[in-house]
């Protein structure tokens, strides 16, 4: 178990590091001199030269590389082109929303979509089965942005239930910000929650065609308490995957419904330094959305040995 | 009075009849064969008793199980019924476990289920089961995984959940089928004492009359989901008034014609193996620890002359199939060399050993599971000509792979169908044809036969006689099926722990082991005269 765990750690690291230099080649392949767009189109080409000696964009690449990736160990991302404030500030800000939402979201798809998975594979081929998929097809098939909106028009505008948009920020109380969050996490979760209900539909349908299920009926137990104790955990490693994959694009989806809702997280902020040429604030942002899906995934490599015995005794 | 009493019962699944008129009875102690081959409804009886048929399936008659009319029951009822007063015991004991939960819970679920018993009571009673089907406590304790037992060990755990609470009828479909002649015994031994002890009725589902014979005090026969025969084991075998009763026990011991008997030391050997072995490293347990190798191969030497036919017989697990990887150049050996017509066939580069290969082939146990299902025949059967040194054209190609197949027994016709069109014996012949078609010299069978019904099985074993006869192929069997050593070889290697530990003329060893391995296995081995033999002792 423990050389499972190790292993699994290590290459979690070693991805962490990969992702790093791949998303620093980038920003340096990118078109756009930072000092250039902090100086303005009327700057002489030794006022660019000189800022540019100071950032420390002239050092050669390797040199730039560690500096900066030593820098993100500790939390030391950079001044921010833009808004001259050490990118951390930014970042700590937006995380308290962004953080949240993607957790909110994601538990959501799961409460959602596992027991929706139970009740069509039971029912499989039957009305209620067609109903759920057909409803999950169209959670796949539908933006999420146009399902945002349909949500602000319901129970914004129409049922004055929730607020339309922005964030109160958590100093007004944790019931309240937790309110201008609900839209944007169902928003966000019913995609989601779309693809892991037919995952989980599909994993349980093979696994009640499993030898060990009829020895369990044949034990005498009721239908329903061998599709909860028996079924269920064997069905839960596809979807654990699933779960994890789908994490990074429940990120991506953060950046589309935060500007939706006009809230002030990572996805708006990397919005905007990407229309501002950031650059240290896009590849600050980009590594923590990377180590964020890096975390979740090692989380699930965790919770397959705690669901599968057979891989705690592997490497 | 019985215990179980089918009457007239009939099954359809969709459209499908499955089952027609059965009538089936067992007394409390009693144990009932019932005989039959794929497809005659062996399980679906089985199924039927437990109400756990699969959807759209609709049945007629009567089944009644301790005055409680089984196919009115509700499922509430049945839930009752099932692990408790009936259990069952099925054939894969590989899949048949949950993999992610332990033995432990798995027994003791049904026991709280039925007997709204405590955790620590529940786990006292599994204990004690788990002991009296071999599995103590000491060795095995409850924390274990089906992963981490052998397949004879896990179809102990699910006979212990069969028997923790005593039922008074046992369903055993195919219970040892997936298992080697030794565990065989042992199970059976195991369910004889159960039967004994508890007063269970047993119902033992087999397509192996040997095994049922040994078993049961009254047979009945099914084909085609009807009752052919029924009656006591003694006199239903030892009258076989039934035709279909007399073909199955022919079948079963059925042994080719090979009028041109092979001479030892007649011609240089076809097949040398030299000293050869396979380690494995062991599984790591510590990371500071080196891990003990597992050697699955260990210096065996053989030697197989041309239209020879040796049996290499052995427990799963003796390290048979991997000596047969190794000859086929699948695996490479860790030590030793593997000579082909004179020719190392060890360490070579694939292009080198074309030749070999071509001269080579190989037949599977599974007739499913060996063709991609996506394929045409024409296409699965030509596949080894990718080894002749001048490509055939797509005419001659047709023209070979039809000869092939009319070798094997099927027609031409059959080229432009696909491999689900086919009977689990027509798809062995299939594979035979795909086998023969580069006129090979040497053809290793891992367990060709062990899958497929008595009659089919008796068919393919004279046609592998036939093509020896007649193409003069030696043939390698890899089996624990004696009888398939007995029928089919000049010469019998028995495999143990690695190593050969006997060889010799198949009559001799198999009549006269000299080795413990080998007695282990002739005495385990089910042998359906001495079963006749001793029923009508027994029986009178």
């Amino acid at each position: 178990m423990t050389a499972y765990l190790l292993k699994r750690l290590i290459i979690a690291a070693l991805t962490l590091v990969l992702a790093s230099m791949v998303v620093f080649a980038v920003m340096e392949i990118l078109p756009g001199d930072p000092a250039r767009l902090m100086l303005g189109l009327n700057a002489s080409a030794d006022q660019v030269e000189m800022l540019r000696n100071q950032m420390g964009l002239n050092a050669p690449l390797v040199l730039r590389y560690l500096h900066w990736a030593g820098g993100l160990l500790s939390l030391d991302f950079g001044r921010s082109y833009t808004y001259s404030v050490p990118v951390i500030d930014l970042v700590r800000e937006r995380i308290a929303v962004s953080l949240p939402l993607a957790l909110i979201a994601l538990a959501l798809s799961t409460i959602i979509a596992i027991p929706v998975g139970v009740f069509s594979a039971s029912r499989q081929g039957r009305a209620g089965d067609t109903l759920a998929m057909g409803a999950a097809q169209l959670g796949v098939a539908v933006p999420n942005f146009w399902f945002a909106l349909m949500l602000i028009y319901l129970f914004a505008v129409w049922l004055h239930l929730v607020p339309a948009g922005g964030f109160p920020g958590w100093g007004a109380g944790i019931w309240t910000a937790l309110k201008s969050l609900i839209l944007p996490a169902v928003a966000l979760a019913l995609p989601q929650a779309a693809i892991l209900g037919r995952v989980a539909r599909s994993a349980l349908i093979e696994v009640l065609n499993e030898d060990y299920i009829r020895t369990a009926r044949a034990k005498g137990l009721p239908y329903r308490a061998v599709l909860w104790r028996h079924a269920l955990r064997n069905a839960m490693i596809p979807v654990l995957t699933i779960l994890g994959l789908q994490f990074a694009f429940l990120l991506a989806g953060t950046i589309i419904i935060e500007n939706v809702f006009y809230l002030p997280g990572l996805g708006r902020l990397i919005f905007q330094a990407i229309t501002q040429r950031d650059l240290i604030v896009v590849e600050s942002i980009v590594m923590l959305l990377v180590a964020a899906v890096i975390l979740i995934n090692l989380l699930v490599d965790f919770s397959y040995a705690i669901v599968d015995p057979r891989l705690r005794g592997r490497q | 009075m019985s215990l179980l009493e089918i009457e007239n019962l009939s099954l359809t699944i969709g459209a499908t009849p499955i089952l027609k008129d059965v009538d089936l009875a067992i007394a409390p102690g009693e144990v009932v064969g019932l005989v039959g081959e794929s497809g005659s409804g062996k399980s679906m009886t089985a199924l039927t008793i437990m109400q756990l048929l699969p959807h759209l399936a609709r049945t007629e008659g009567r089944v009644a199980f301790d005055g409680i009319d089984i196919l009115g029951a509700t499922e509430d009822q049945m839930c009752a019924l099932r692990g408790d007063d009936i259990g069952m015991v099925f054939q894969e004991p590989m899949t048949a476990l949950n993999p992610v939960k332990t033995i432990g819970e798995q027994v003791a679920e049904g026991i709280r289920w039925h007997t709204k018993a405590g955790r620590a009571e529940a786990e006292e009673r599994t204990r004690k089961i788990l002991d009296r089907v071999g599995l103590p406590e000491a060795k095995f304790p409850l924390s274990r995984y089906p992963h981490e037992l052998s397949g004879g060990q896990r179809q102990r755990v699910v006979i212990a959940i069969a028997c923790a609470l005593k039922p008074k009828l046992l369903i055993a479909d195919e219970p040892t089928t997936a298992l080697d002649v030794v565990l065989q015994a042992q199970i059976l031994d195991l369910l004889r004492d159960l039967v004994r002890e508890n007063r269970m009725a047993l119902l033992l589902i087999s397509h192996d009359l040997a095994v049922v014979t040994e078993m049961a005090d009254r047979l009945t026969i099914l084909r085609r989901g009807e009752v052919t025969e029924a009656g006591e084991t003694a006199r239903t075998l030892s009258e076989q008034q039934h035709p279909y009763t007399r073909e199955l026990a022919l079948a079963s011991m059925h042994v080719p014609a090979r009028p041109k008997p092979h001479l030892a030391g007649s011609a240089k050997p076809l097949l040398d193996v030299e000293g050869v072995g396979r380690v494995y490293p062991g599984r790591r347990i510590s990371l500071l620890r080196p891990t003990e190798p597992i050697r699955a191969v260990d210096d065996v030497s053989l030697t197989i002359e041309p239209a020879q036919s040796v049996a290499l017989v052995g427990r799963s697990g003796c390290g048979k199939s991997t000596l047969a990887r190794m000859i086929l150049a699948l695996d490479k050996p860790t030590a030793g060399t593997i000579r082909f017509r004179g020719e190392p066939i060890t360490g070579k580069p694939e292009q080198a050993l074309r030749p070999a290969r071509r001269d080579m082939q190989v037949v599977f146990q599974d007739p499913y599971g060996s063709f991609d299902p996506r394929q045409k025949v024409e296409k699965l059967v030509a596949e080894p000509l990718h080894l002749l040194e001048k490509q055939p054209a797509k005419a001659e190609r047709r023209e070979m792979v039809a000869n092939a197949l009319h070798e094997v027994g099927l027609g031409p016709r059959d080229m432009d169908k696909y491999p689900h069109e086919f009977s689990g014996g027509q798809r062995q012949r299939l594979s035979i044809a795909r086998a023969i078609i580069t006129r090979p010299k040497l053809v290793v069978a891992d367990e060709p036969v062990s899958a497929l019904d008595v009659s089919i099985r008796a068919q393919i074993l004279d046609l592998f006689a036939e093509l020896n006869q007649k193409l003069g192929i030696a043939y390698l069997f890899i089996t624990h099926d004696l009888t398939v050593a007995r029928a089919m070889a000049d010469e019998v290697l028995v495999m143990h722990e690695g190593k050969i530990v006997e060889r010799g003329r198949a009559a001799d060893v198999l009549d006269h082991p000299r080795s413990e391995a080998a007695q282990a296995l002739v005495a385990a081995a089910p042998d359906l005269h001495r079963a006749i033999a001793r029923k009508i002792q027994e029986q009178g």
